[in-house]
């Protein structure tokens, strides 16, 4: 039940409703005081008409990076494994450079 | 060009396979708390991709499924007698108490279709515009764990609840339900958990700091893309692996260590915590909300002098042969219950779990289930 789906804040009213519209095109009334400070063009989460959180810019642009996140995080939690994700990539290029 | 080699599920699930096999001993256990990434491992066919000793598993993740009978059946009497009862599509098909085929309606559906108004929303939002438009006398049933609970919050602080209406509060808290799961997991623990992405967006990630400190189980908070699912199976082999149980937020474009503060004050100035019942369980303890007496006036517990569970008055409801509480806790899969599929499927639900979208049975009756490549293999007869 708790799905969430984004979508960009088109207008803010004074009642603390705001217009958000969907990829679809389909605009809804939210309950925006659920949050602080949400303003039009911010990208949210809706769910059961509240916005329950922001994205930014810099957060939308993270999928690539949560990878990368995914390999430096793992160098934290353990050398013997980041050695073993190398070695998965030497791998990788040993056998694509072999295809090609 | 530019596109990491590393941003690709093959490798992601490459990772996985080669982390769980380094990996000694028993079966690595992983549990899910939320039926929206139970819908994606099975919609994606992710448990097919796991390594042989990674087993994936759904907890109590779908409010609708845990929603007491007590309360169905109390909003289906409140309908029956004349008032018009908002409820979510989630909770339209949920059973009460009433055995299956017994002239006492089952359901908000049965109530409807003997007359009764009962309203469909998306919101509680659209619940009180709607009953500005028509007026009278109205209850809202409102389910939902922590994700759900701001829109009740918000209405009732910020005076948004026309006259008239009611709510009855069924909210449910997640952290009490996850440590009374791993409770029940003793004899074959979960080894790591994959926190739930959207009630975390309102907790914040750091909700679930207990899990590695108190259980020592890796915790990862993840999205809801198959690739975010991935990576947080990934995140907790490694972490197995490394011998360091944590906390990792993955899903940080939108969730943050504190969560939503606004979201949170307002729960906490709208309701008080309160040991609660839970479908098939029991009472699990300071697992719920309620209305802080200030609110009584649209408490529908206070209004119509209604009952709300306590221990020594819970009953076990759910119907006979139905599995759903060993379901909901992990401790079975909704295709070891003799009704799936047979007395029980999504047009027709027999059990809570079901019922919603998000419920195991449901998820694993529309998509398939356990393992997908596991299935075609079968169908094909090349097993």
């Amino acid at each position: 039940m708790c799905l969430g789906i984004p979508g960009r804040v088109v207008k803010v009213r004074s009642d603390g409703i705001a217009i958000v519209e969907f990829s679809d095109g389909v605009s809804i009334e939210t309950d925006a005081n659920t949050i602080e400070g949400v303003r039009p063009g911010d990208y949210v989460i809706v769910h059961a008409g509240i916005i329950i959180a922001r994205l930014s810019d810099e957060q939308l642009e993270t999928w690539a990076r949560d990878i990368s996140e995914f390999i430096s995080g793992l160098e934290e939690k353990g050398e013997e494994i980041l050695d073993m994700l190398r070695s998965l990539e030497e791998e990788d290029v040993a056998g694509k450079s072999g295809k090609d | 060009m530019g596109r990491s080699r590393l941003d690709s599920s093959d490798l992601i699930v490459a990772v996985i396979g080669k982390i769980a096999r380094s990996l000694s001993g028993e079966t690595v256990k992983i549990m899910d708390f939320c039926g929206t990434h139970e819908h994606t491992i099975v919609y994606s066919g992710i448990r097919s991709l796991m390594p042989e000793n990674v087993e994936l598993v759904a907890g109590p993740g779908c409010p609708v499924c845990v929603t007491p009978a007590h309360y169905i059946d109390t909003v289906v009497d409140l309908a029956l007698d004349g008032i018009r009862v908002y409820t979510y599509g989630d909770t339209y098909l949920l059973p009460g108490s009433a055995p299956p085929l017994s002239k006492k309606p089952r359901t908000l559906a049965d109530a409807k279709a003997e007359g009764a108004d009962v309203v469909i929303v998306y919101s509680l939002l659209e619940a009180i515009k709607h009953h500005r438009r028509h007026g009278g006398e109205s209850v809202f049933l409102a389910v939902g764990f922590e994700t759900t609970a701001p829109s009740t919050a918000s209405a009732v602080v910020n005076g948004m609840v026309p006259e008239g209406m009611t709510i009855l509060n069924v909210h449910r808290l997640t952290p009490p339900i996850m440590r009374y799961t791993f409770n029940k997991h003793r004899n074959a623990p979960i080894r790591g958990v994959i926190a739930p992405g959207h009630v975390s967006t309102i907790l914040g990630a750091k909700a679930w700091e207990f899990v590695p400190r108190e259980y020592g189980i890796p915790t990862v908070v993840a999205g809801f893309e198959p690739n975010d699912v991935l990576t947080a199976i990934a995140y907790i082999l490694a972490m197995l692996k490394a011998g360091r149980p944590g906390l990792v937020n993955q899903y940080k474009r939108a969730v943050t260590w504190e969560g939503n503060k606004k979201a949170q004050e307002l729960i906490n100035e709208c309701c008080e915590i309160a040991d609660a019942s839970w479908r098939g369980l029991g009472i699990v303890p300071e697992s719920g909300l309620v209305f802080r007496d200030k609110y009584s006036s649209i408490d529908a517990v206070y209004q119509y002098g209604l009952e709300q569970l306590r221990r020594m008055e819970w009953k076990y409801d759910l119907p006979p042969g139905c599995r759903c509480a060993e379901v909901t806790l992990g401790l079975a899969k909704p295709t070891d219950c003799p009704l799936f599929m047979k007395t029980c499927k999504p047009g027709s639900p027999y059990g809570p779990c079901m019922v919603s979208s998000e419920g195991a049975c449901s998820v694993w009756a529309r998509f398939g289930g356990g393992g997908l490549v596991e299935e075609i293999v079968r169908d094909l007869g090349l097993e």
